[in-house]
């Protein structure tokens, strides 16, 4: 048995009386004539988070959630209940309700047992209690002091560092028994600077599956300080961005959102299952251009959208999606992956015990082309050089993708000029990725702020890409 | 069925307990809240059940306050040995976070003292399998509406009832149950091989105020023909009409840049626009947090302070910010009973339906969906993704998609020509259609 289940056992289990046998008796419950998969999901989770506003400690919070949420699949259907109590007559309760989705079947016998994960991604350890709270506080007041003392236009700061640490088992009646310890850590700047009577943002920030002295190294916390900071002196003297179809140049990092939105979602296995995304039936057709090839990637060492496990206990992969702009495949679920007689890709992902889990993306990126960036922007006449995002949105049926630019540039015969605005871009999918011409030699992933929703439920993410350009693309600004 | 008032009279002792505790561990004052929530969500795509969800969910969360010192902690467990922890989670926060003058339980002299029943509970009589069956009906009309529909997400009914308790160390305590009901529906159609979505939902406090399935479902597949053959549009300055559900987003956004903490971290585009216009003359803003049924109603606010009928603006001019106490302290002002936000917002319509607006405006963009987040609070500026319909001669020519639209918040609420009679009643802002003189829209 792994350390990581014996860790779950102990903080979910053994403090209400629960042991391997009642799992395995639980699941026997489960099991029957028409059902194709069960499994239970024990969670607990701490939460802790601090804001800075003002100069001052305003806020500090400290979250508790423990649960199991008990599901039962049979065909295309999927029985579900969840309960924040864990005593055995309670959740044998909920076992009843998301069994009710099949009405026949005599239970079977089902015993679990631990597989060692491949390879821990990260270290099982408690992020909270890292920092005392005396460094906490002082690591806040460090980087609002930071960010004033870069320029005096800066009026308001906002720090907020936020620890989580989450302990997951799974137990299924494939016999899967798997746990998780995932330390989550995430530290925000947010600034607004003032010259005459124009205002303007900027925020930085970042975070990983490590402890808070993550922040501290490389002097990263004050980092994010300076670069909100940066970002915001910038806005100040931005104009009107162009309106209209445009070659874009996307910096390197954080804009991999496009790759999220354009093609990460259509490529997720449910909508695929389903028929209703602009990428289904694809596999193996040209979907972007030769230069592009995207992945999947779980298994990157510490970084927030990093899986030692999935939510269903199948280890963390990386996945090519796209190679060489050929569509190679899905993300997967086991509920999909089993419908579509395929394996699960490790992407199988929940909020927590009391959702369902689907196939979500990790960490998605685009791996590195042979251009130097400063030749991708030479060979602009006229476009925009976006280099931070908000966030973005996707309609996968019709492939139409948003994504909505924080810090843009004009390029003006082959240089960059001046900061434009912030402005919507938009595209379809399947037509933009074709439209990329261009693909860096400078892969960045971006700095682990990432937090990425579908159908009501968000979970950390990441992603990245080289400097890379779009011949065309739309960009929603105001100038004609 | 659970007994309300007896449910209700337990979270009123947990309110209590908690409070208790707070005081034991040394709090001068505290603030409570517990909820209590169960609820039914089914789907069903193509004809079969596809997901049938009983979730069940309680939490606590609990505010400290030694003098001007803060700490707040919430659980998911409801025992008393979670309660003692959680209580102690607050205290150990307020011994770090700095003193603020401006923090505390709102004015006891506030509190609500007359409480009425708001008619906010009908909990779901039916069984899971007439659920079941609501939700084929639904999912039936859209799909045999028409040829082109060849797939579907599902029809998806949601039923939620809740317990909400709030108490204080004024002595406050109060709570009320309440219900939500929904019927939703999502198809895809295809027409010279592209797809498109588009879905429907209704939703109520009681189930039998729904509306009929096979409405849902026809609308939903109607939706989704029209956007079939969609194309981009040449960039251009147009006239641009917001559909009155996307024209809610316009009116939450003013809500957000009159919200007492963007004003007081001095991110809000309305920034010092107190007795100034914002809007066109013709326009009024107001809420009414009391209305029975009323899907944001509540007699109190989440300070216990008294909610009441409040206009934010009145012909044109802005008249109230959105504050809680904390905001009105930083602010130098009083709380005008918003902490949890607003309540049943609404704006004063016209005489013009979707037809006579679209007659209006003659020649423009009809929206009729936004993608993206693409407003920015401090400053306004305004950039979303758009789809909808091309308008010439005020009538719908051809549906559109791929384009941007582009303006300032600021200029958008100024150039207001119209509001519409089509009011949007699913939400807790309510409009009809907005018809603006003027946006950038960005196409090929």
């Amino acid at each position: 048995m792994s350390d990581l289940i014996q860790i779950a056992q102990q903080t979910i289990l053994t403090p209400v009386g629960l042991a391997e046998r009642d799992l395995d008796r639980m699941l026997g419950g489960l099991t029957g004539t028409g059902v194709d998969a069960a499994d239970l999901y024990f969670q607990s989770s701490r939460l802790e988070s601090w804001v800075l506003e003002d100069g001052i400690i305003k806020e500090g919070a400290h979250t508790i959630e423990q649960g199991a949420g008990i599901r039962v699949i049979s065909g295309e259907k999927t029985g579900f209940a969840y309960s924040d109590e864990l005593q055995l007559p309670i959740l044998e309760e909920a076992a009843r309700a998301a069994r009710a989705i099949t009405r026949s079947g005599a239970e079977q016998s089902v015993r679990i047992s631990g597989v060692p994960v491949p390879r821990q991604l990260y270290a099982p350890v408690n992020p909270l209690p890292t920092l005392n709270e005396v460094e906490k506080v002082e690591l806040l007041h460090q980087l609002d002091q930071e960010a004033r003392r870069q320029d005096p236009r800066i009026k308001e700061v906002i720090v907020s560092l936020v620890a989580a640490h989450d302990v997951v088992l799974v137990a299924a009646i494939d016999g899967t028994l798997n746990a998780d310890v995932r330390p989550l850590v995430r530290l925000n700047v947010h600034v607004i600077a003032e010259q005459g009577s124009r205002r303007e943002q900027g925020s930085s920030g970042g975070g990983a599956r490590e402890s808070l002295d993550y922040f501290l190294q490389q002097e990263r916390g004050l980092g994010y300080a300076r670069e909100a900071v940066r970002q915001a002196l910038v806005n100040l003297e931005a104009v009107d961005a162009p309106a209209g179809s445009m070659p874009v140049v996307l910096g390197p990092g954080w804009p991999g959102v496009l790759l999220h939105e354009a093609v990460g979602h259509g490529l997720e296995g449910d909508f695929n299952r389903k028929g209703t995304s602009a990428f289904s039936g694809r596999i193996g057709e040209q979907v972007a251009a030769d230069c592009c090839t995207v992945v999947d990637d779980g298994t990157l060492p510490g970084r927030r959208g990093s899986l030692t496990m999935d939510d269903e206990g199948t280890p963390g992969q990386n996945t090519v999606l796209i190679e060489n702009g050929i569509l190679k495949g899905y993300m997967q679920d086991k509920h999909n992956a089993r419908l579509m007689k395929v394996d699960s890709t490790g992407n199988g992902r929940r909020e927590s015990y009391a959702h369902l889990p689907m196939p979500r993306m990790t960490n998605t990126y685009m791996l590195p082309g042979g251009h130097d960036p400063e030749e991708i922007i030479a060979s602009v006449d006229r476009g925009l050089f976006a280099v931070n995002f908000g966030g973005g949105q996707v309609d996968i049926t019709s492939g139409r993708f948003v994504f909505s630019a924080s810090e843009a540039y004009l390029i003006e015969k082959g240089k960059i000029t001046r900061p434009v605005k912030g402005a919507t871009l938009i595209g379809n999918g399947p037509e933009s990725m074709t439209r990329i011409s261009m693909v860096g030699d400078d892969l960045k992933l971006d700095a682990g702020v990432g937090v990425c929703g579908k159908e009501g439920q968000s979970v950390p993410v990441g992603v990245g890409q080289p400097t890379l350009k779009l011949d065309e693309l739309i960009v929603g600004g105001t100038e004609q | 069925m659970i007994d309300m008032e007896q449910r209700k009279a337990e979270l009123q002792q947990l309110i209590g307990d908690l409070l208790a505790e707070a005081r034991r561990q040394g709090a001068t004052a505290a603030e409570a809240a517990v909820s209590s929530n169960a609820g039914l969500s089914l789907t069903v795509r193509l004809g079969e059940t596809e997901t049938i969800e009983h979730t069940r969910d309680n939490g606590l969360g609990v505010t400290v306050y030694f003098g001007h010192r803060k700490g707040s902690a919430s659980s998911s467990d409801l025992s008393s040995q979670a309660i003692r922890e959680t209580v102690e989670a607050a205290c150990n926060f307020a011994r770090y976070t700095s003193e603020d003058p401006c923090s505390g339980l709102a004015d006891a002299e506030l509190m609500a003292t007359d409480i009425p029943d708001l008619d906010l509970y009908h909990p779901w009589q039916q069984s899971v399998d007439e659920a079941i069956q609501l939700a084929t009906r639904c999912e039936d009309a859209a799909r045999d509406f028409d040829p082109r529909i060849f797939n579907s997400e599902g029809a998806s009914l949601n039923s939620h009832d809740g317990l909400h308790v709030y108490g204080n160390t004024h002595g406050f305590v109060a709570g009320y149950p309440s219900s939500r009901h929904s019927l939703s529906c999502a198809v895809v159609g295809k027409q010279d091989g592209s797809m498109q979505r588009d879905y429907w939902y209704t939703l109520s406090r009681q189930a039998d105020r729904l509306d009929a399935p096979d409405e849902v479902g026809r609308m939903a597949a109607e939706r989704t023909l029209a956007r079939l053959n969609a194309r981009t549009l040449p960039t251009q300055q147009a006239a641009v009409l917001f559909q009155a559900d996307v024209a809610v987003g316009l009116l939450r956004s003013f809500i957000g840049a009159i919200r007492g903490s963007a004003l007081y971290r001095k991110a809000s585009f309305l920034l010092d626009h107190m007795g100034k216009p914002v809007f066109p003359e013709f326009v009024t803003i107001h809420e009414e947090p009391r209305l029975p049924m009323g899907l944001a109603s509540a007699a109190y606010d989440n300070e216990g302070v008294a909610t009441s009928n409040r206009a934010f603006v009145r012909r044109g001019l802005l008249e109230s910010y959105v504050l809680d106490s904390y905001a009105a302290r930083k602010l130098d002002m009083q709380t005008t009973g918003n902490a949890g936000g607003v309540r049943n917002l609404r704006i004063n319509s016209g005489e013009l339906d979707l037809t006579g607006l679209l007659k209006k405006m003659d020649r423009g963009l009809l929206v009729t969906e936004l993608m993206g987040q693409g407003v920015n609070m401090v400053t306004g500026d305004y950039s979303r993704g758009a789809a909808g319909f091309w308008v010439e001669g005020g009538e719908i020519q051809y549906p559109v998609e791929e384009i941007t639209i582009a303006g300032n918040m600021r200029d958008m609420m100024m150039g207001l020509l119209e509001v519409g009679s089509d009011v949007e009643t699913r939400s807790s802002v309510q409009t009809g259609s907005w018809l603006i003189e003027r946006m950038m829209v960005a196409g090929e």
